[in-house]
């Protein structure tokens, strides 16, 4: 069992959801295929997804929704 | 005059215009930013600022509570609402008045009536402003949809009634094709706006976008002359001009009429816009909706008239009387504008948010650029891309071209990617200098040329 981290390679506002009444992508727990999505960030009203390049669970995830991130912030730990 | 001190609910290029007619008011402006923008040069100008919340927009500059609360601690008597954000929110001109603060645009329910895109056009039709065919209103029954479809004739615009800058709007060719996108159409306007209305309007193919600036106090309303705004991309502006010069002068009176006649209906007050789309093939033209607002565009109609018009809707608000007459404004030459986005056009438009290094800004006769920059600058990528304007004025089309050539010449702005070279390679563009353009024109031009738009000089070897 080892730990990876998903960063985000933009800065932007991370987002959890597809939009905000619909769940979530991933929650803590749920499994995770490589280019599974695990959010969105929106940058300058252009959203790119964020996918998982790893195979794993979802340990946690290090930014709230809607919250603002910077490049190379790591958005989720993933237990692989 | 009521107003010492406005406070500024936007961001930007426009809060920066906005502090400039402020401060030539003898007023003081205020500031209101979100935490990303403790930085910005509207913060570094205005006489006072104050932090309204964190970056996303929903939590900072759509937060209207705050906004009133900010307004009412530092003392200011009035909001400017800009443009986008809370500008066209009639809930939101209805609370700041309850507030006991003055609203800087017309009041809530001028636009609750014109931001609604089914009345608005009810209110176009009973000022006898020439609609695009289409339903009367909400479609009520998704049903009998399709045989009002048919007597518009296809294709058709399903439109949502919440909708707006292009958002929204869907084409169906055929009965069949209508009969599966509006259920779908209703469906996305209920999850997106909130509100599932929906109606129709005939697509025009091939139509150029003409809109008139108009000024109102209420009982006196005059017209500011016309923009064409054809060269969109995603229903997005990025090069407009005053005058239109694709109308006959017959046109171009009966469509500026018209806008007053609709101002003069509805008693607005403030500066807004009524836009219409103009079917070259046939002369007809055609209103298509009104913003409440100061536009991004307005400098265009500033050059060729000498007025101020960020100015000119304080005062209003102010309570004045309109300090213009119909006869005071007198369109002198050509101006043209580009919109200076933070996106890459080699790239498929990329948003760019990065680091300004040294920048050169251009200037001499004709030549204004309203921006947000400063050496050092760091864009956030928090908001729309818009970094400023670049706005020519000459005595003619032609020479208007080559100052903004020249203009762009001298414009760099180093570490930033930005549109400059898409506005280059338009202003040599044969079917852009002799004015052979419409709404649909930019974008097949772009599949075609997007790959041949270098970046700027100082990229270059």
């Amino acid at each position: 069992m080892s730990k990876a981290e998903i960063r985000t390679p933009l800065p932007g506002i991370f987002y959890r959801k597809p939009a905000p009444d619909e769940p979530r992508f991933k929650n803590p727990g749920d499994k995770v295929a490589v280019g599974d999505v695990i959010g969105l960030v929106e940058v300058m009203k252009t959203f790119t997804q964020i996918t998982s390049d790893v195979e794993g669970t979802v340990l946690s995830f290090l930014v709230e929704d809607e919250e603002a991130v910077m490049p190379g912030q790591v958005l989720v730990e993933i237990e692989t | 005059m009521k107003i010492r001190k406005i406070l500024i609910a936007n961001r930007g290029e426009i809060a920066v215009r906005i502090i400039r007619a402020a401060r030539t008011l003898g007023m003081h402006a205020v500031q209101a930013h979100s935490s990303a923008d403790a930085d910005s040069l509207a913060v570094r100008l205005a006489d006072e600022a104050v932090e309204i919340g964190p970056p996303p927009a929903g939590k900072s500059y759509l937060n209207g509570q705050a906004i009133i609360e900010a307004a009412l601690q530092s003392g200011a008597q009035a909001i400017h609402p800009g443009y986008g954000f809370l500008a066209e929110n009639a809930d939101f001109a209805d609370a700041v008045v309850a507030a006991g603060l003055i609203f800087i645009g017309p009041d809530g329910n001028t636009i609750r009536k014109m931001g609604d895109k089914a009345s608005a056009r009810q209110a176009a039709a009973d000022a006898g402003v020439p609609t695009v065919p289409g339903s009367d209103g909400v479609l009520t029954d998704l049903g009998r949809a399709v045989d009002i479809a048919h007597q518009i004739g296809f294709p058709v615009m399903i439109k949502a009634t919440a909708g707006g800058g292009g958002r929204g709007i869907r084409i169906a060719h055929t009965a069949e094709e209508f009969a599966q996108l509006a259920p779908q159409a209703a469906t996305e306007a209920e999850a997106a706006f909130g509100d599932g209305g929906l109606y129709l309007e005939k697509l025009i193919a091939r139509s150029r976008h003409i809109e008139v600036q108009i000024l109102g106090d209420g009982t006196r309303f005059v017209h500011c002359h016309e923009r064409e705004c054809s060269l969109q991309r995603r229903r997005q502006k990025v090069w407009e001009e005053a005058p239109a010069t694709s109308l006959s002068d017959e046109t171009r009176a009966e469509l500026c009429d018209a806008a007053v006649a609709l101002a003069a209906s509805v008693g607005y007050r403030g500066a807004g816009t009524v836009e219409f789309l103009y079917d070259e093939a046939s002369g007809e033209f055609y209103f298509i909706e009104m913003n409440t607002r100061i536009q991004v565009e307005h400098p265009v109609t500033e050059a060729i008239l000498g007025v101020d018009l960020v100015a000119e809707m304080i005062r209003i608000a102010d309570g004045e009387p309109l300090s213009l007459t119909q006869n005071d404004l007198k369109p002198q030459g050509h101006a043209i504008e580009i919109r200076l986005n933070a996106e890459d056009p080699a790239n498929n438009f990329m948003p760019f948010p990065g680091q300004l290094g040294e920048m050169n800004i251009p200037a001499g006769p004709g030549i204004r650029f309203d921006h947000m920059l400063y050496p050092g600058y760091l864009v956030p990528p928090f908001y729309d891309s818009l970094l400023g304007k670049l706005i020519v004025h000459a005595p003619d089309r032609s020479q208007a071209l080559a100052r903004l050539k020249a203009a762009l010449a001298e414009l760099q702005l180093e570490g930033l990617k930005t549109t400059a070279p898409l506005a280059a390679a338009l202003a040599d563009d044969p079917d852009v200098r002799s004015g052979a353009v419409h709404t649909n024109w930019l974008e097949p031009w772009l599949d075609s040329h997007a790959h041949t738009l270098s970046q700027q000089k100082d990229d270059l070897p």
